[in-house]
């Protein structure tokens, strides 16, 4: 199990890809729909970027107990 | 305990009206985090805003908020803090709003000291009413009221507050989000007149017109022009040509407005008497 859990909230996202391009680890991708989605989630620094850059607040990073 | 900006946002005014990619929720979600982690109440913040899409920050933050005229948040925001001298007052205002429509405003809100935290989000571009250029606009750039390019120089509203008598002056960006996040919680904490410029991306009203189509793009501009002021100092001027400064510019404590105003008050509460004096 990952270390973090993602949580999104697509109806909020509005597909600027900010997150995808700039996340370090190549964990996010993009759906069918052009709004995030979480892949590699095992590759996660947990470095937060995703969730400060995102400009619409759709990302949650949660780290594990 | 990590805060997130949902705990602070008004959920029925999201999504937000902004476009995609605005950095603008980018700087108002460093703004939520600086004052989860500063432990503020948020009945005794005050975030005060003017027209454009920075001032549309006040629709979705969970504080108390108030919405005033083009470029006055300041006046309005001195006005309340005199009044209320014990709330945090905090002003979200736009490079079009702060430093052209309202730009008397800020050099004389900063001469007077008064203990207001402004957050000046810098787009380059009068975002909300159609792409018309600022006084921030970069030389050279297009806009709709350029479609030549602008010929005019801007200003460094860094230096523009810091000659008025601002006491604390700073400068990130919307890349540089962890930064902003520490600028600003050090601006919130500093007794006097709090300035931080943040320079975000304007991806449809300034971005398209200038060969930056993407929000990924314009911030990685943002990357690649900033440098950092403790940098600075080992660079040579070539080096920093066409680039710009962020970090921490001034650090200074200076008799606050709000205090030498209600000290001068009980002093001539004591007096009693006007007659002689008016």
């Amino acid at each position: 199990m990952s270390k973090f859990n993602f949580i999104i909230n697509k109806k909020w996202c509005k597909t600027c890809k900010i997150c995808v391009d700039f996340c370090p680890k190549n964990v996010l991708f993009l759906d069918e729909n052009n709004k995030v989605e979480v892949r590699n989630i095992d590759d996660c620094t947990g470095c937060m970027m995703c969730e400060y850059r995102c400009p619409d607040y759709a990302i949650k990073v949660e780290v594990n107990e | 305990m990590a805060v997130h900006v949902q705990e602070y946002l008004r959920l029925d005014k999201m999504p937000h009206i902004w476009c995609p990619g605005c950095g603008t929720g980018i700087v108002d979600g460093a703004l939520v985090r600086a004052i989860g982690n500063l432990g503020y109440n948020r009945d005794n913040v005050m975030v005060i805003t003017g027209i454009g899409c920075s001032a549309r920050s006040n629709a979705i933050l969970d504080f108390n908020t108030f919405q005033t005229t083009h470029g006055r948040a300041l006046s309005f925001a001195t006005g309340f803090k005199l009044a209320r001298p014990e709330m945090k007052v905090i002003v979200i205002t736009g490079d079009g709003d702060g430093s052209g429509i309202g730009g008397n405003h800020l050099i004389h809100t900063a001469r007077r000291n008064i203990d207001i935290t402004t957050i000046l989000i810098n787009n380059s571009i009068y975002g909300m009413t159609g792409g018309q250029y600022s006084p921030l606009t970069p030389t050279g750039s297009f806009a709709t009221t350029a479609p030549y390019g602008t010929v005019e120089d801007t200003f460094d509203v860094c230096k523009l507050v810091e000659a008025a008598g601002a006491t604390y002056v700073a400068r990130s960006t919307a890349y540089h989000v962890t930064l902003l996040e520490q600028l600003i919680t050090s601006a919130l904490e500093h007794k006097g007149f709090s300035f931080v410029e943040a320079i975000t991306q304007c991806p449809i009203g300034y971005g398209r017109r200038n060969k930056m189509k993407t929000p990924t793009e314009m911030l990685k501009w943002q990357k690649d022009h900033a440098v950092n002021i403790k940098a600075a100092s080992r660079l040579s001027e070539e080096q920093l040509e066409g680039k710009f400064l962020i970090g921490e510019f001034v650090v200074k404590n200076k008799a606050e407005y709000t205090e030498k105003y209600n000290k001068l008050k009980e002093e001539a509460k004591k007096e009693g008497d006007f007659n002689g004096k008016i």
